[in-house]
């Protein structure tokens, strides 16, 4: 699989994605700075978290304007995959990628822990390895995760079974007290209508390696992968 | 150049003294000018020059075989093999952050991120170590919560984790807190980077921020002592860009990847003036640099106020003749301000022109290595004998375990500090093993098998009731956090924070300490590669406790070979490595219940310490053990109860016999005797491990089974005293250390 990673300045995980498609999964990566467009042949986009611009204005509100976001919205037009992650996510929003926007978390503090997710939706090119219902452990690190939209859009968004992930109790539960950042109805991750475009504030290339203790987040790297007919390749660094 | 009459009063303002300003004549054959006189006073400041500290600072141990790079350069550099350097320094923002808590701390971050990546590593953990008043101090909150999200901005921001760290409340530390940050990065060992202005004609290159007019003097204010104006001096408190650092780190090592780097050096204190005196100063060279030429964040600005400017996120490099358009281009690439400013000479001088006309000119030497140097008076403070005179006969026994356990774990210097590090982001770059809050923090390295444990510690208390003893134990403590680990300790840095060293007994504690520091890491063959000093940490004529801090870097051969302080699984025999003595004596214990500060520290064996630690290490290598945590802060019982509730996942009880062997049950229970190591381990591994410990000779014995929904430790069986025996369920003890901080900002 081919994949590109785009390079903001401020993104400070761009290397953690290149790491887990290449090294751990055997993939192809090209980081693609983002004064540049995109090159062909590529199968998926990540937009990786970070602090693109410093997030000063507003998180992601400046790096829509990258001379490699009309690249990445054609891409993401012709069907092309893309993931946004955290500030990709952010990003996303603020490019119109994705409906809604973030707002601060309530707690007003940037927090960084392990967080469980609810699989709202297992069928789609980004969770296809999971099972419905699924909870898997992901950690966060925003200040900004506070998802927000109107009531029509949420409604539609939801029929539309477009929520693919909500944030919830170790044993599924969607509960207020589950919900880290006061996210709109504890929505963690989010796709768009054609089911090519996933934004989601957890990390999962940050649980996606049992050195890290927590291999959960591989599963939507893999379901990448499947959804492209691919399996994981014999990563160069094996370890027992 | 225009002559002016230095008066007794600018010189005061400069800090510097009569006999300073005459060696400055001497030096020069005339008198300075303005803009000279104003970098004499920052160069020669405490905080550049180490005037006070520099004699004794010679006597710590700094050679070995892993060794790369000592002190001396912007950080130190230790091989870790595969052809990598771990590339380490801490260093302080006190001043600073009392004054301003967000910019300060956040300056510092930024400050001791371009130390690291400077050397040509990518920066991959922060620490921090802090101290500040009690939590009750409506001040203390706001420092707290300033300095707290000053590291959290900075450091998310830049994308590197902050992996642990520490926190002691004292009263002492109010008007003076500590704010002292640890980074360390990775470099390959051929391509390490030094500040050095080599090669005559070499072009000078400016980058980064532009020059403006804060933190002029920043480093002449953190050599001073405070009082009630401090808050006059926020204009000398620098303004952080981590977005603008995070951009220079990665121009820097995308230069440094490339072939047209002669030497590099960050400006941080001092700014333009130090990165140009000490690279020359190194090299036996000169720079002749052009004011003119430096980006300026506005117009007007003198000679002085450029070269005294601590502007943040701003570099200078030697660059080799013919590769200005390269570094150029790649500074714009990165959008950063980028500008030949001069050049190499051999002259030895540096020279400054404005607008082709000379401005300054002084050797480059006189600057950055002849400053003054002092052997200050020391003598023992006249209190010290009281200080260590503890009655232990007029000191009552525990009369409740259970209440003084809990009273322990909810103080906030020993309580869950999740509100802290949950801000900070600790998992980016995806090497983090073992997260803050276990004895220390593990990241794998990338590209090899290995990992590396990081930590930083020091008990200041000790180190006030004995210099000596306590910079020991400093030393000892943070080893035995990385042993806890599997890591084997590979290198030391220091921030040794004191008191005002006009004072003889603030010299005598500095004196002591070092002897201290010396005799632990010669004993654990550890060196010291890189550190900082801080000094006149005094308010109001109030010296903090001396804090000798350390910061340790433990190389762990095979990653997945290490270990966390939680207990595992229920069955697990728990057994205590090492001597229980009758510490109490400047124990948290006998603050937080007895509400003394005094008596002599722990007893510290540095023979015993080593063969502890080596034990540990050679049992988690062997993997023998399931979690290992050592005894500090609050004696066994404390340790214990950590081991039940620490864990991400859940916690887990314990059921512990101890037998009193005619010590205090206080002592027992919470007293802090070195040397000590809990390990859970499975319980057919029990009968091994003990035996691999008696053939070490390390004292060995199984205490207790770990298991259930309470923690309980039994004195004696049930003979001793009632009240003498801890049993509490794990929910009322997880709270109590849970909640303690959150509940104590929620004052506010």
């Amino acid at each position: 699989m081919n994949i590109g990673v785009v390079v903001f300045p401020g993104s400070n995980c761009d290397h953690d994605c290149a790491y887990v498609f290449q090294d751990v999964l055997g993939q192809s990566v090209r980081m693609i700075w983002h004064k540049d467009t995109l090159p062909g042949g590529l199968d998926a986009v990540v937009l990786p978290g970070g602090f693109s611009y410093g997030d000063y204005l507003r998180t992601g509100a400046i790096a829509r304007f990258s001379p490699v976001m009309g690249a990445v919205k054609a891409f993401a037009d012709n069907g092309g995959l893309v993931i946004g992650i955290c500030n990709g996510f952010q990003i996303l929003l603020e490019a119109g990628l994705l409906p809604g926007v973030m707002v601060r978390n309530t707690s007003l503090n940037f927090i960084c822990r392990d967080v469980y997710v609810k699989v709202e939706n297992a069928a789609t090119r980004f969770t296809n390895r999971c099972e419905s219902g699924q909870v898997l452990k992901i950690p966060i690190a925003h200040a900004d995760g506070n998802y927000y939209t109107d009531p029509v859009t949420l409604a539609g968004i939801k029929a539309n079974a477009q929520v693919i992930f909500r944030y919830c109790t170790p044993d599924g539960k969607v509960t207020p007290e589950a919900n880290p950042n006061g996210s709109l109805d504890n929505i963690a991750g989010m796709m768009n209508a054609d089911g090519n475009v996933l934004g989601m504030m957890p990390h999962p290339e940050r649980s996606a390696e049992t050195l890290l203790g927590n291999e959960d987040g591989r599963l939507i790297f893999l379901s990448m992968l499947s959804a492209f007919g691919k399996t994981e390749q014999q990563s160069r660094l094996v370890r027992v | 150049m225009k002559s002016l009459v230095i008066t007794q009063a600018i010189l005061e303002q400069h800090k510097l003294s009569e006999d300073e300003y005459k060696k400055i004549l001497e030096i020069l054959g005339r008198e300075p000018n303005w803009t000279e006189l104003g970098m004499f006073s920052a160069m020669w400041s405490e905080h550049c020059s180490y005037k006070s500290s520099r004699i004794h600072l010679k006597k710590l141990p700094t050679t070995g075989p892993r060794v790369v790079q000592g002190p001396g350069e912007n950080a130190g550099a230790v091989d870790i093999g595969d052809g990598l350097c771990a590339v380490f320094k801490m260093e302080s923002h006190n001043h600073p952050s009392f004054i301003e808590p967000y910019q300060g701390a956040a300056t510092g971050v930024g400050g001791i991120l371009r130390d690291i990546f400077t050397m040509g590593a990518r920066p991959i953990a922060l620490l921090n170590s802090l101290r500040f008043g009690s939590l009750d101090n409506a001040n203390t909150r706001h420092l707290l919560k300033g300095v707290v999200s000053g590291i959290a901005g900075y450091g998310n921001c830049m994308g590197v984790p902050t992996v642990g760290g520490e926190i002691v409340f004292n009263d002492i530390y109010a008007l003076n807190p500590l704010v002292n940050v640890f980074c360390l990065g990775i470099a390959r060992k051929e391509k390490i980077f030094l500040g050095k202005a080599a090669g005559v004609g070499n072009p000078v290159i400016y980058f980064g921020s532009k020059t403006g007019r804060d933190g002029i003097h920043g480093a002449t204010m953190a050599s001073d002592s405070f009082d009630e104006e401090a808050a006059q001096k926020r204009p000398t408190v620098q303004v952080g860009d981590p977005f603008t650092e995070k951009l220079l780190l990665e121009a820097c090592l995308e230069l440094m990847a490339g072939d047209c780097l002669v030497g590099i050096q960050d400006m941080g204190a001092a700014g333009l003036t130090s990165s140009a005196c000490e690279m020359a100063s190194r090299e036996g060279t000169g720079v002749e640099l052009e004011l003119a030429d430096v980006p300026r964040r506005e117009p007007g600005m003198t000679p002085y106020e450029i070269m005294l400017s601590e502007s943040q996120e701003r570099m200078l490099m030697v660059a080799k003749a013919g590769h200005e358009d390269e570094v150029i281009k790649i500074c714009r690439k990165w959008d950063l301000d980028v500008a030949v400013i001069g050049r190499v000479t051999d002259t030895g001088k540096v020279v400054l022109k404005e607008n082709g006309h000379i401005v300054a000119e002084i050797p480059a030497k006189a600057l950055a290595d002849d400053g003054p140097r002092y052997d200050r008076p020391s003598s023992p403070p006249a209190y010290q004998e009281m200080l260590q005179a503890l009655n232990y006969d007029a000191l009552p026994d525990v009369k409740d375990a259970n209440a003084a356990l809990l009273e322990l774990l909810g103080s906030p210097t020993i309580a869950s500090k999740r509100w802290v590090y949950e801000q900070y982001d600790h998992m980016v770059r995806t090497n983090t093993m073992v997260r803050p809050g276990s004895d220390a923090a593990v990241l794998r390295v990338k590209g090899t098998d290995k990992a590396l444990a990081l930590s930083v510690d020091c008990n200041g208390r000790y180190c006030l009731l004995n210099p000596y003893e306590g910079a020991k134990i400093a030393i000892a403590e943070c080893a035995r956090n990385l042993a806890c680990s599997g890591a084997e300790p590979i290198g030391v840095t220091d921030c040794l924070n004191f008191g005002n060293p006009q004072r003889p007994e603030v010299m005598w504690q500095f004196v002591l300490a070092i002897e201290g520091l010396k005799d632990a890491c010669e004993a654990l063959r550890v060196p010291i590669v890189s550190g900082n000093v801080s000094l006149y940490n005094e308010t109001n004529d109030l010296s903090i406790y001396p804090t000798p801090m350390i910061g340790m870097v433990g190389l762990i051969e095979q990653a997945d070979r290490t270990a966390t302080q939680w207990f595992k699984q229920a069955g697990d025999v728990i057994i205590l490595l090492g001597r229980t003595r009758e510490d109490l004596g400047g124990t948290e214990y006998l603050k937080v219940v007895h509400h003394r500060e005094q008596g002599s520290p722990p007893l510290l064996n540095l023979e015993d310490e080593q063969a502890v630690q080596a034990c540990t290490i050679r049992l988690i290598r062997e993997g023998l053990v399931q979690s290992a945590h050592d005894c500090s802060d609050g004696g066994l019982a404390v340790a214990l109860a950590e081991c039940c509730i620490s864990g991400a996942d859940g916690r887990i009880g314990a059921v512990v016999e101890l037998a009193r062997d005619g010590l205090r049950r206080d002592a027992l229970l919470f007293g802090e005797s070195q040397s000590r190591i809990v390990l859970s381990v499975k319980q057919e591994e029990a009968d091994k491990v003990l035996d691999v410990a008696r053939r070490a000779g390390v004292p060995a014995a199984r205490i207790g089974i770990v298991g259930g929904g309470r923690l309980v430790i039994r004195v004696d069986g049930d003979r001793s005293a009632p009240g003498s025996s801890i049993d509490l369920d794990l929910l009322t003890v997880h709270e109590r250390w849970a909640m303690a901080i959150p509940r104590a900002l929620a004052l506010d």
